[in-house]
């Protein structure tokens, strides 16, 4: 092996691992292990109930969509702060923080109450008939709260090392503006796109705290899969809640595997670098 | 198409990049702008490009406002100092941009880009290399990937920024020929900016010196170097020996040397002289004046050696070059005595205060010494 500046790759390594199985794949094992107490009846049984799957269908899609509305958010509030100087930037730029230091509980009440029909943004929606708090709507939002600072701090340091030259470039070469942005901007800054989704993704997915607040909980409707996890703990069904926080680890994790795979296809110009 | 900038003025937050800059370019010309970083030479080439506005002054494309082209329609083709190469899009992506972001009307068909971008990587020597992406080529290679780009979209006017700057020595030199050959073959009106004064005598038709937003000198290499217009262009431009010389009764004169003739008339009491060290002639008859020097260094780089002189006379030490064979023709050893003069020199006039006045300008030459 080379000789490197600094030394201690086996001890590094050997540490790395040991506090990765510690803190990662002990309660994973742990969790598989309670979650096949439940037996294969009983899995298919809950996997299968209505309520279940309403959950899981609430807790995951509802994470992709606003991670979806985060990424293009992101980027905007990103762009902002990474390309102009105008007064208050920095404060602005401390302000995306604040989802990830507010208690999510905190959070939740402060959403519910805004967002309730007589707080102060819920009473100017409920003239349109929009109602937010208490619905798919209100569990969309908290996802989108907790999920916001990622797709910002992942994308702010690309975009600060994007070339001007990289526009003129293609200005010059005739493109229009959208050209630039569509065929230009938006291919570079791609890979850190789907990390900054697969983050807000991720978080979005298990987020209890903000969204039983604001989401009312109503089976079959605006109930999240951690919160049915949380009754079967209170019920003493500890093989049903790790059966249903497993079956979530998977379907998370099948997801994160589709956007890692995406997010290599996307970044196959800076893979091939020698 | 010609090219007519007429008193361009550009400011920066207290600084004045441009200052009153005129200049015509004629059609196919090969035009360099030299000068130090800060001169202006950069911005200049930006608001021909269209990617910087002058605050005032006016340019004319064939008679037509060219500040009011937006820069996607001015047919100029850039070549960034960084190359600015799209670094997602493989090589064959990059050169067919400028011809895929046209409207669907103007837009070649398929085929013809192909053919297009296919005979641009044969021009440009990168066959073969079309599917890589530019993080996977050599600097030389994206430099002419990002040429072949701005070539693509069929431009009036090709714009270079620092063109060989980033590029190693014998890249540099290699692709700087390579150029050349390009320019006659196309013909294509250039405007490259440098400054590296070797590379715009080598490669313009016309260099235009600038300093300090100025423009000090227009014309072609040989006047550039053999007749330089001001003291900034004298010293710019390669290696120069400055000295002083003051009037005396018998004429000008400097130390031992003397400078016969006197386009001034009388007037002015100093001038400071620059001669390029090519210029200066060792191993002078006793018969001629010129200057007593002892010879101190020899500094042999290849093909030529450079001497350093000290001149008592002058109180200064000279800077000679001679070709290298001449080192053991003439028997040079460090610690020698030898007689030196120029055979030619460029004289700025002084005023009393001891400003140089640039536009009293006195180029001398030596007379013939073998039919004198």
């Amino acid at each position: 092996m080379r000789r490197r500046v600094l030394p201690g790759f086996g001890l590094s390594l050997g540490y790395a691992l040991a506090y990765l199985g510690l803190i990662v794949l002990l309660p994973l094992a742990a969790l598989a292990w309670k979650a096949s107490g439940i037996g294969p009846h009983g899995l298919v049984r809950l996997l299968s109930a209505p309520r279940t799957l309403a959950a899981l269908r609430l807790s995951i899609g509802g994470a992709v969509v606003a991670a979806l509305f985060n990424v293009a958010i992101g980027l905007l509030v990103g762009w902002v702060l990474v390309r102009y100087r105008f007064p208050g930037r920095r404060l602005l730029d401390a302000l995306v923080d604040l989802p990830f230091a507010l208690p999510t509980a905190v959070a939740g009440i402060a959403l519910s109450t805004l967002y309730s029909p007589n707080g102060w943004v819920g009473a100017f929606l409920e003239p349109f008939g929009i109602k937010v708090a208490y619905t798919r709507l209100g569990v969309f939002v908290a996802m989108v709260f907790v999920g916001f600072p990622f797709v910002v701090r992942t994308l702010q340091p690309v975009l600060a090392s994007l070339e001007r030259e990289v526009e003129e470039a293609a200005e010059s070469l005739g493109a229009r503006r959208w050209q630039t942005f569509f065929r230009v901007i938006l291919p570079m800054l791609a890979p850190t796109l789907l990390t900054g989704f697969a983050l807000a993704m991720a978080r979005a997915v298990g987020e209890y705290g903000s969204v039983i607040f604001i989401a009312g909980n109503i089976p079959m409707h605006s109930e999240i899969a951690p919160l049915l996890i949380v009754q079967k703990l209170e019920e003493f069904d500890y093989a049903g809640a790790a059966a249903l926080g497993a079956a979530m680890l998977l379907l998370s994790f099948v997801l994160l595997i589709l956007v890692a795979l995406l997010q290599r296809w996307s970044n196959r110009w800076a893979e091939v670098s020698q | 198409m010609t090219l007519e900038l007429f008193r361009l003025n550009r400011r920066f937050a207290g600084f004045h990049a441009l200052n009153d800059v005129s200049l015509a370019i004629a059609p196919g010309e090969f035009v360099a702008l030299l000068g130090p970083s800060g001169s202006g030479k950069t911005t200049l080439l930006r608001i021909l490009a269209g990617l910087d506005y002058p605050d005032s002054g006016a340019a004319l494309k064939d008679g037509e406002d060219f500040l009011a082209t937006p820069a996607r329609e001015r047919r100029v083709g850039m070549v960034f100092q960084h190359y600015a190469l799209f670094r997602h899009l493989t090589v064959v992506e990059n050169i067919a941009f400028g011809l895929r972001v046209r409207p669907w009307r103007q837009r070649p068909s398929r085929a013809k880009i192909h053919e297009r971008v296919d005979r641009l990587l044969a021009r440009v020597q990168l066959e073969g290399l079309g599917g890589r992406y530019p993080s996977q080529l050599s600097g030389g290679q994206r430099q002419r990937v990002a040429l072949a780009r701005a070539l693509a979209v069929e431009p009036d006017l090709l714009l270079l920024d620092e063109p060989f700057g980033a590029l190693d020595a014998q890249v540099r030199v290699a692709l700087r020929r390579w150029l050349r050959e390009l320019h006659e073959e196309l013909r294509l009106t250039t405007v490259f900016v440098t400054h590296d004064q070797e590379e715009a005598l080598e490669l313009a038709d016309r260099v235009v010196v600038m300093n300090r937003g100025r423009i000090e000198q227009v014309g072609s290499p040989e006047v550039i170097y053999q007749q330089p217009a001001t003291p900034f262009v004298c010293e710019f431009i390669g290696k120069v020996n400055r000295f002083a010389v003051r009037r005396t009764s018998v004429g000008w004169a400097a130390g031992g040397w003397m400078p016969e003739g006197d386009p001034w008339e009388g007037r002015f009491a100093g001038a400071v002289a620059y001669v390029r060290p090519e210029q200066l002639r060792l191993a002078v008859p006793a018969t001629e004046p010129a200057w007593e020097a002892r010879l101190r260094h020899i500094y042999l780089a290849g093909s030529i050696a450079h001497l350093e002189l000290h001149v008592p006379s002058l109180d200064q030490v000279l800077e000679v070059d001679v070709a290298s064979e001449d080192l053991s023709r003439l028997g040079l050893q460090p610690g020698m005595d030898l007689r030196l003069a120029p055979r030619s020199a460029v004289l700025f006039a002084q005023d009393p205060a001891g400003a140089t006045l640039e536009h009293e300008r006195w180029i001398w030459h030596e007379r013939d010494r073998v039919h004198a």
